[in-house]
């Protein structure tokens, strides 16, 4: 037999198949019809009965031996075209979905990947490289900006600004300094640190991370597909009965026949149509949808919880408000992003942003001094300016409560606010915060009128901000100051509180979350590969509303499928009542299968012009 | 009484899972076994007096399914 790739046989077999179809229209069953109807078959075909010899091997009756036994039957009694299109269907509909599985698994590479692979660290007064592995508790690390933390450690030395995003999915990086403690996996962005190492190797946070990942990938395959356990009965008993008839009646045609009319045609293609036209249209929409019990489900959620920075809001700081204080907006936002020209901290960073909007030319400061954690402190011509948090200015002398209620009441609506003064006094302040997304309240009103009964957010963030954000969007609940771990524990609750829980996320952070709720939904495209990866739902875009969409498309899909089956097993019973009261010929019962077959398939092309939860009725 | 971990190449069919529970229950010597889909992992808990794990290694190869890794 030749070496075909199960693609090639897929489209060879497709276009045979299309040309048999043809050719039987114009000439019915002649010997070319035939040729072409049986290569079809046989290319289609001979996986499919190499899997069932392997099966039954071990004693297990599949699909695929009904099937065979089918088109065997099927091509014994003349019905060429019978063989050809099942083996294709079968076929073609068994590569899409294992195209989709595939995906899932890259997911647990694409983590490793995010793995430190070396640390520096100090013996004896040496520093070395060495693997992640060879370091002990207790070990001296050092890490430089841009390089990646590879214990959980305490800070000893130095000071750093640090980009948590694998541990806490916040992509503002923080500041650590001696006695605080760092995670692995988490990167340096600027400065520079000396840990010590309390945890290593697969006692980290970020090794935990992987291995919840791994155990909770799993504990989704214990779901068995209902058509799954149903063709583990149906399909042995269908294959006794028409033996047993065959005993009774020593009738090959009528025992082949039952087994032909039997041969669950459209109820084997019921589901894989639906659920691929369904498939199809989210990818069209760009939603991945990986696999037909993701698409099951998804419609069925209780609840879903949100992920806060980067799914709800826009992972990036920017600059909401200026106030002036003796001087205008535009002067606090000019000498702000002068001041903040050499900074590398994000707040900083959103602030220059904002200022080259604004402006053209943004000199840089005469002298500039950076404060870690504080702010700068900076020269332009003879007047010195501080740029920072009250602290900073505390520290030199300038007084802030005249502000502070004003700070307080920033803060309350969950932004940061950077205070800019002279030497003297406050001139300015300017409020950053990370935007929550437009679309953000209108997806959450989109949920609520689908019937999903408790919307809430869980976030590393603090309680400030989560409430602010949490009150503006019109959600349900949220749950602030949660760790990874955290997250796993607050979604059980939800399951077994309210149901069916979807968890909407976008970062490395979530993918325990992701993976361990009963549907994971990840939000944005490239770059977000882990979440991406282990999630169930994927929202190419970082546009909410698809996921009103996507609810709204699996409903559908769902309820396409089970007309589908209903259909399908209908027919299959009043079929099987017509051959065995001999009220129905072979030809008659081929018709209306090969009928049915059709009405299953155009039922699910309707799938394909759904386009929202508004108005279109499949 | 031991217990390994085999990985194998990506599984993509659920029938394949029963492929192997189904060689694993026939085998001689193996008292737990567990086929993890999504990971492609099969844990398997075997008398190593009455089996070896390359003979399992083996029966799991001369199903289609390439072994890669084991621990």
């Amino acid at each position: 037999m030749f070496r075909l790739t199960k693609k090639q046989r897929i489209l060879i077999s497709g276009v045979l198949v299309t040309v048999s179809f043809i050719l039987h229209r114009m000439l019915g069953y002649a010997p070319i019809t035939i040729a072409v109807m049986a290569a079809s078959t046989i290319i289609a075909g001979t996986p499919i009965f190499i899997n069932a010899v392997q099966a039954l091997k071990y004693r297990i009756v599949g699909i695929d031996a009904l099937v065979t036994i089918a088109v065997t039957g099927a091509v014994l009694i003349g019905e060429y075209w019978e063989g050809a299109a099942v083996t294709f269907l079968f076929m073609f509909g068994d590569y899409l979905e294992s195209r989709t599985i595939e995906k899932t698994r890259s997911s647990i590479r694409a983590l490793l990947d995010l793995a430190p692979d070396r640390a520096r660290v100090r013996r004896d007064g040496i520093e070395m490289e060495i693997s992640p592995e060879e370091v002990v508790p207790g070990d001296l690390v050092i890490v430089k900006p841009g390089e990646k933390i590879s214990v959980d450690g305490t800070v000893l030395e130095g000071s750093a600004y640090i980009n948590q995003a694998a541990i806490t999915g916040e992509s503002i990086p923080t500041a650590r300094r001696a006695d605080e403690t760092v995670f692995s996996g988490t990167i340096v962005e600027s400065g520079y640190l000396l840990i010590r190492a309390d945890r290593v190797g697969d006692d980290t946070t970020f090794a935990r991370i992987l291995q919840m990942v791994e155990e909770a990938q799993d504990k989704k395959a214990k779901t068995q597909k209902f058509l799954e356990a149903f063709s583990r009965y149906y399909t042995p008993a269908i294959i006794v009965l028409a033996a047993l008839f065959y005993l009774w009646t020593k009738d090959v045609v009528l025992a082949l026949t039952l087994l032909v009319i039997a041969c669950p045609g459209a109820l084997v293609i019921s589901t894989p149509v639906s659920i691929v036209a369904g498939i199809g249209n989210g990818a069209k929409n760009g939603v991945l949808i990986k696999g037909g019990e993701i698409m099951e489900k998804l419609g069925t959620l209780q609840v879903i919880a949100f992920d806060k920075t980067g799914t709800l809001t826009l992972g990036e700081p920017r600059v909401t408000k200026i106030q002036g204080y003796g001087v205008s907006e535009n002067e606090v936002l000019r000498l702000a992003a002068i001041g903040e020209s050499y900074s590398e901290h994000p707040l900083g960073k959103a602030i220059i942003k904002h200022g080259e909007q604004h402006f053209q030319d943004l000199p840089a400061p005469d002298e500039a001094e950076i404060i870690t954690g504080h702010g700068v402190k900076f020269r332009i011509g003879n007047d010195w300016y501080y740029i920072g948090n009250r602290k900073l200015l505390n520290e030199n002398g300038i007084n802030t409560s005249q502000q502070e209620m004003e700070l307080r009441m920033e803060e309350d609506k969950g932004q940061t606010a950077v205070l800019l003064s002279s030497t003297e006094k406050v001139i300015g302040i300017i409020s950053i915060a990370d935007v929550v997304r437009e679309d953000g309240k209108q997806l959450v009103k989109d949920l609520k009128a689908l019937g999903i009964q408790e919307i809430v957010m869980l976030t590393g963030d603090n309680e400030r901000t989560a409430k602010a954000v949490a009150g503006k969007l019109g959600l349900d609940g949220y749950y602030a100051e949660l760790l990874p771990e955290d997250k796993v524990e607050v979604l059980t609750e939800l399951q077994n509180e309210h149901g069916r829980t979807g968890m909407v996320g976008d970062g490395v952070n979530d993918a325990p979350a992701l993976a361990s709720a009963d549907l994971g939904i990840a939000v944005g495209g490239a770059g977000k590969d882990v979440a991406m990866e282990t999630a169930d739902v994927v929202l190419m875009s970082a546009e909410l509303s698809k996921l009103a969409y996507a609810v709204g498309l699996s409903r559908a899909t769902v309820r396409n499928m089970k007309q589908n089956i209903y259909f399908a097993l209908l027919v299959a019973g009043l079929l099987l009542a017509g051959v065995l009261l001999k009220t129905v010929n072979l030809s008659f019962g081929m018709l209306v299968h090969e009928l049915s077959v059709l009405l299953v398939i155009v039922n699910a092309v309707r799938l394909l012009r759904y386009k929202g939860s508004g108005g279109q009725s499949t | 009484m031991i217990t390994k971990t085999f990985q194998l190449e990506t599984l993509t069919c659920p029938s394949c899972v029963a492929k192997i529970e189904g060689m694993l229950k026939r085998t001689e010597g193996v008292t737990e076994w567990e086929v993890l889909f999504n990971s492609s992992r099969v844990r398997v808990s075997f008398d190593e007096s009455v089996l070896e794990s390359e003979t399992i290694k083996n029966n799991i190869d001369k199903l289609g399914f390439r072994v890669i890794g084991e621990k």
